[in-house]
């Protein structure tokens, strides 16, 4: 069964001043799959992250080309709201970063501010429920997001995220900063997310992207070398670069 | 394993600066509290409700500074009414809105700049405008407008520096989920940043309370005998009055003056107190 593409990136180049850090990437993202962007530090595959919900707006002398559409929305366009962007693609940062606030506040305050229709506590329970975070927090809703452990804080921003209802999940290699335990409850959790949610998740760590994904991108210096199934990729890869990147001889 | 180096001699240089560090603590601490022990063995035995609720007089048993007590009231609350919103906005417009470049770092060099300006020369600007150019006179709201123009530069640098301070992944995490500039800032920018920005109102406010000059080259008044009733009213200040009492010849207006500073101290205190009292409600 052929996937539908949710996210399309058509040739896409993004600048910082005069660097090139995306060079012409066209990439489809496919719905309710995860795919994996892969590559050598240095390499644009955070920078290609952030353009997909606009968060590189907020850094000074970054420029694109090119295109990307969500649907019939067209990301780039300047006309197009970026918060209403934002609403459609949630976004999971490389360290964790939970609201100096409680545990509950953290998952409501999005849905508050953009007036989501529901029933709060219910929205709350079940993002927590399905970032497998709800048992272990159900009992101090009201506690400081801060007093949670590094993974716990990692999986209530999948929850914040979660609670918004978005199309897609960006991740920016969301379990570099944590140990190996939580790290498995994350991809553990990614498996069951994909059934609701498309994810796209940059990561350092090949063996990751091997487990979780369907898809896997690789970048180069900022150009796209080899996209397909991440089985195909990793164990007949097309492209002699992507060999010696995925079998561990650089990067 | 080598043994390690000079460890000895390491260490010792360790406690060295640690006993330094000390020492020049110790060293304010106590010429602040020679400070406070002086004017209190003068002035404490002046310091009654009389001293409180009399106008200033010719002879000293009668002296009081409640005009200057109650001008210095007016006086800070009206600075601070117009000097914390318009600096603290200046700043968040500063750090979060404008655009990174040329003009921006101008402006953030002269405000600087400003800060570092003599009080008399903000003495001579609020003479030029306020009490000359819109005729608000010898008014306790001219010397509020002059001594706002005078500490907003302390409080745009204080607050920009704890704005600043505010890490960006704190706005990141309130952008993807669709937040506007504007609430990112309301709900999670200025709470985090509080506490900073306070410190800074605190010591801006502190020197509106002790500065003399620019109130004297506005005209504020050293021998008032009624209390201002509203801002366009003529006024004197608690360091005018010090001031005054310090230079007459009689010993006992110096006496006098000691007790005047141990109220200025007090107001201060109740000052810092409130303030102390706002962060730690922000930050729990």
């Amino acid at each position: 069964m052929e996937n539908r593409v949710i996210l399309d990136i058509d040739d896409v180049c993004i600048r910082y001043g005069e660097d090139l850090a995306v060079r012409n990437v066209t990439l489809p993202i496919y719905e309710n799959q995860i795919t994996a962007i892969i590559g050598p530090s240095g390499c644009g595959k955070s920078t290609l992250l952030r353009s997909l919900n606009r968060m590189n707006d907020f850094i000074h002398g970054c420029s694109h080309t090119g295109g990307i559409a969500l649907g019939d929305m067209d990301i780039y366009d300047p006309a197009t709201d970026p918060v209403e962007i934002r609403l459609r693609i949630g976004m999971v940062f490389q360290r964790p970063n939970p609201f100096p606030k409680s545990i509950y506040r953290n998952i409501a305050w999005g849905p508050t501010i953009n007036e989501l229709k529901g029933d709060m506590d219910a929205r709350v329970e079940n993002a927590l429920r399905r970032a497998a975070l709800w048992d272990e927090v159900k009992d101090r809703l009201s506690d400081s997001a801060l007093n949670l452990s590094g993974g716990q804080q990692q999986r209530l921003c999948i929850a914040r995220a979660l609670a918004m209802e978005p199309e897609v999940i960006l991740m920016d290699e969301p379990c570099s900063a944590l140990d190996p335990v939580s790290t498995a409850r994350i991809e553990d959790l990614l498996f069951e997310l994909k059934e609701n949610f498309t994810i796209v998740i940059v990561t350092h760590n090949m063996q990751q992207a091997a487990r979780v994904s369907q898809y896997t991108a690789f970048l180069e210096t900022g150009k796209l070398i080899e996209f397909g199934e991440t089985e195909d990729v990793f164990t007949n890869p097309k492209n002699e670069r992507t060999e010696e990147y995925v079998t561990g001889r650089f990067g | 394993m080598s043994k390690p180096r000079n460890l000895v001699w390491r260490h010792r240089k360790a406690k060295a600066f640690e006993y330094f560090c000390i020492a020049v603590t110790a060293l304010a601490v106590v010429l602040l509290a020679i400070l406070v022990y002086q004017a209190s063995v003068l002035g404490i035995p002046w310091l009654d409700m009389q001293f409180i609720d009399s106008f200033p007089s010719r002879f000293p048993e009668k002296a009081g500074i409640k005009s200057a007590l109650a001008g210095t009231l007016w006086l800070i609350s009206l600075t601070a009414m117009f000097a914390i919103p318009v600096g603290v906005l200046a700043a968040v417009y500063l750090e979060e809105y404008a655009p990174p470049g040329r003009l921006t770092q101008t402006i953030n060099i002269n405000i600087a700049n400003l800060a570092g300006i003599p009080s008399i020369v903000y003495g001579i600007l609020g003479l030029a405008i306020f009490v000359r150019f819109f005729a608000l006179e010898r008014s306790v709201l001219a010397g509020a407008l002059t001594m706002s123009l005078l500490i907003l530069p302390v409080i745009i640098i204080a607050s920009k520096e704890a704005l600043r301070a505010v890490p960006s992944s704190l706005r990141q995490a309130a952008f993807a989920v669709g937040a506007t500039r504007w609430q990112v800032v309301r709900a999670h920018v200025l709470p985090a940043a509080l506490p900073g920005i306070l410190t800074g109102v605190i010591l801006a406010m502190s020197r509106a309370i002790g500065e003399t000059a620019p109130l004297i080259m506005i005209g504020a008044l050293t021998y008032v005998a009624f209390v201002p009733e509203g801002p366009m009213d003529e006024f004197t200040a608690l360091p005018i009055q010090i001031f005054n009492w310090t230079s007459r010849p009689q010993e006992e207006f110096h006496e006098l003056a000691s007790a005047g500073i141990i109220v200025l101290l007090g107001v201060l205190l109740m000052l810092n107190a409130v303030a102390v009292f706002i962060r730690n409600r922000g930050t729990r």
